[in-house]
């Protein structure tokens, strides 16, 4: 049997912890969506109306100079969450976000979301506790990859 | 302390030339104190008249100077910029030769026996500065063999001090002025009531010898009381003290204190403290070849935590700034030499101020991170 | 005190005098890392060896390095060495063709205590070149794989062409139950691995804290980090074991040169429990 949206969400980690009538709420933004390998989630520029829980698969967070054509800066697997433009104006992907591999997730409509957020604040903050954790914990990682650690010594 | 040690004897100041036959006679190269360029240093000597007599030094944080006595003591001064681990540890050292063989090399130890050094007018400090390097060289599980064999080969004669240098802290060490133990021969000089003698007692077997063949009279009760006299003496000018208690953990406690921006803005990281330091015994080692590639050599060097490079690590210093290595210096010299060796590393010479360009005094930094806790304060652990 | 002086000891034993070794085979694994394997000229046809120790690898004339063995312990027949070109003496060691004499002295140090790992799980983390120290670790546990759980190599690289042991790495994760878990700071496009630090490719679920040794190797900004999440993840400071590095003249504790805190790396480690090193690791320039 099928499982419904609230089922899948209550087994991503990003969720945890919700309360039932919280997961309902959230669940009823949300569909079930496949991404095929190499398709785009987001493209830089473009309206960010949507953000995803990663259920299977893997995301690439990406950005394209022209010295250096496509680069991946991050990569995004299985409980995590892609997309926070949805949140704050412009509402806009500022990089694009691409399925590396075939990838199921639950996409939400960040319009529907935000809408639902101001109606009830003490939902719009437990949502919005999460996604703290989530930025910070990217900005960490980004953090960590700046300081290029492995990077060549040197010249002595 | 008045008791009469058995063998004891006395040598007028005209006889102590024997000394210096006796040991030649049985094959040392006797090293003893000499004025050189200013300074008495250590250094080869033939005769008893290479010795400074009538001179004293003049010391203080970031002073030196000789000046003359009203009396013809030979041993009437401390310690210099040398130690004894010039001779031990010396500064420079070739480890071996190399030499091309064909696709391979072949290395060639360095050749002939190790020099037989007669140390005479150790110190007290002194000998407790080569008792902790002894810890360091032959004390764990891999002995330096060249500090061994030079050490092994040494004969000590001790000097105990009859008057304190003005940067010695030896009392607060509990390393001096008097030397107990660690020598062959000590000699304490006896100059007053008309006598310049010196009372000599053994502290070895082959010490024993030499004193047997020195002749001289049996010294007696009075003889004794003027050494312990001489000791108080020296003992009773102390004009520092370092506090030893609980320094380790006091170090420890106050990595971050900021007295260690305070000493570096004064330090030059010039490494005149390690150099003249008889315990620092950080060194480095130099790879050579000549220009045709054939013939390499490896060379120890002594080394100082105070240069950007001894740390140097990835294309950086891991200690760039002077704060560092202040701190590094000191907290090994105080603290960690504990942990590595289970004493001090710091025998109260005085050396490190003396010699110091600015004059830093390190019994002066360890009372102001006492006097300022931090970490009692903050409770921050070790 | 004075005795009958021994004659310089500098023979064949003397720590501070290399042995000749001939390079037997060489491979290029990275744009600026290469691979050795030597034998002795003479003498001795093994160098026995512990998972994590070095050696002081002389070229003659131009001077010696630390090298970390990276090789089988189970093959001491060949003397490895995995090493990075960042100066003069690493550049006169890596361009050895075969045939070339080096002078090698050691084993030094600690190794990686895996006997303490024996019947739990294992976390390998390791970063860039850090994998070199921690292969001869992998080979000794997957050699002998039943005597351990899950065990799992959480690996970090700049970028896609600078992952050491790409090949190897990619057979050890088809055979041997070993959960290889690959990333790199940045990648083309294209790339289908992870892109993050390593601290995002650490085992999460499924961590028995109580039954589980990490062993870690990388830069020391890198193992920071790793420690700091293992330990979110339950491990104490004396089930994470790390590989410190520092600069080293002797390597046999009498120059002073690789002292961290009252520690010398050369022979207290250079393989530390965290606990030893945790106040260590946080005091800046010690």
């Amino acid at each position: 049997m099928e499982k419904d949206i609230k089922d899948l969400l209550s087994e991503h980690e990003f969720f945890r912890g919700m309360a039932p009538a919280a997961l309902e709420l959230i669940a009823g933004c949300g569909k079930n969506v496949k991404v095929d390998e190499g398709r785009y989630l987001g493209r830089e520029g473009e309206k960010a109306d949507t953000f995803f829980a990663v259920r299977h698969g893997r995301v690439s967070i990406e950005v394209h100079s022209p010295e250096r054509g496509g680069v991946i800066i991050q990569t995004l697997g299985p409980g995590e969450i892609l997309g926070w433009s949805w949140i704050f104006p412009p509402y806009r992907w500022l990089f694009d976000a691409r399925a590396v591999e075939v990838t199921r997730a639950v996409s939400f409509d960040g319009a529907c979301l935000r809408k639902k957020c101001d109606a009830d604040p003490a939902f719009g903050y437990e949502l919005m506790k999460r996604f703290a954790v989530v930025i910070a914990r990217r900005l960490e990682a980004t953090r960590l990859q700046l300081l290029d650690v492995y990077g060549k010594a040197a010249a002595p | 302390m008045a008791a009469s040690s058995p063998g004891a004897r006395v040598l007028e100041r005209p006889e102590l030339g024997r000394l210096l036959e006796i040991l030649k006679g049985r094959g040392y190269t006797v090293v003893g104190p000499t004025v050189r360029e200013g300074a008495i240093v250590y250094d080869a000597i033939s005769t008893i008249e290479e010795l400074p007599a009538g001179w004293t030094d003049e010391q203080g944080p970031g002073t030196y100077r000789l000046k003359k006595r009203d009396d013809p003591a030979l041993f009437g001064y401390v310690v210099g910029p040398h130690s004894w681990k010039k001779f031990l540890f010396p500064p420079e050292m070739r480890l071996f030769s190399a030499r091309r063989t064909g696709a391979s090399f072949r290395i060639e130890p360095p050749e002939g026996p190790p020099p037989r050094y007669a140390f005479l007018g150790v110190r007290a400090c002194e000998l407790a500065a080569i008792a902790v390097q002894d810890r360091v060289f032959m004390g764990g599980d891999r002995v330096d063999p060249t500090y061994q064999s030079r050490r092994e080969g040494a004969f000590l004669i001790a000097v105990n001090c009859g008057q304190a240098g003005g940067t010695c802290f030896c009392v607060s060490m509990k390393t001096g002025p008097r030397a107990r133990s660690g020598f062959d021969l000590v000699l304490t000089e006896i100059l007053e009531e008309g006598r310049h003698e010196f009372v000599i007692e053994s502290g070895s077997p082959e010490g024993s010898e030499v004193l047997a063949a020195l002749g001289g009279r049996e010294a007696a009760a009075p003889d004794h009381a003027r050494v312990d006299r001489a000791e108080a003496r020296a003992a009773g000018q102390m004009g520092r003290e370092m506090e030893t208690e609980g320094i380790r953990e006091l170090l420890y406690r106050n990595l971050e204190h900021p007295r260690w921006d305070a000493v570096a803005a004064r330090c030059l990281a010039c490494a005149n403290c390690t150099m003249a330091c008889p315990t620092c015994f950080c060194s480095t080692v130099e790879d050579t070849s000549d220009l045709s590639g054939e013939h390499a050599e490896r060379w120890r060097k002594w080394d100082s935590c105070f240069t950007m490079d001894f740390s140097y690590l990835h294309g950086g210093s891991l200690r760039s700034s002077t704060k560092a290595r202040y701190r590094q210096w000191m907290t090994h010299k105080l603290g960690t030499w504990f942990d590595q060796f289970g004493t001090s590393g710091c025998v109260g010479c005085g050396r490190c101020i003396t010699w110091c360009p600015v004059g830093i005094d390190l019994t002066e930094e360890a009372r102001a991170i006492r006097a300022s806790d931090e970490g009692q304060h903050h409770g921050k652990g070790h | 005190m004075a005795r009958p002086p021994r004659p310089d000891r500098t023979g064949p034993s003397d720590p501070m005098r290399p042995s000749p070794f001939v390079v037997r085979r060489t491979g290029r694994e990275l744009e600026d890392a290469v691979t050795l394997e030597l034998e002795p000229e003479r003498g001795a046809r093994e160098f026995p060896f512990q998972p994590g120790q070095f050696t002081m690898v002389y070229a003659m004339g131009v001077g010696e390095v630390p090298l970390s063995i990276s090789g089988d312990p189970e093959r001491p027949e060949r003397l490895v060495h995995t090493l990075r070109i960042v100066g003069a003496v690493t550049r006169a060691i890596g361009g050895s063709r075969r045939g070339t004499v080096l002078g090698v002295r050691g084993p030094f140090g600690r190794g990686w205590p895996w006997e303490s790992a024996v019947g739990k799980d294992v976390v390998v983390v390791a970063g860039g070149m850090g994998l070199a120290p921690l292969r001869p670790l992998l080979y000794r546990i997957l050699g002998a794989r039943g005597r351990f759980g899950k065990v799992t190599l959480s690996y970090g690289a700049r970028t896609p062409e600078g992952i050491l042991f790409a090949r190897e790495l990619e057979k050890w994760r088809g055979r041997f139950h070993l959960d290889v878990r690959v990333t790199v700071d940045s990648a083309p496009s294209g790339w289908r691995g992870a892109v993050g630090p390593v601290t995002t490719v650490l085992p999460g679920e499924g961590i028995d804290p109580a039954r589980t040794v990490a062993f870690a190797c990388g830069p020391e900004v890198m193992m920071r980090f790793a420690v700091v999440e293992l330990r979110n993840r339950g491990l104490g400071a004396d089930q994470i074991f790390v590989s410190m590095e520092r600069n080293m003249k002797c390597a046999v504790g009498f120059c002073g040169h690789c002292q961290f805190g009252p520690t010398f790396i050369c022979k207290d480690g250079p393989v530390f429990p965290y606990s030893r090193i945790d106040a260590l690791a946080r005091v800046r320039e010690l």
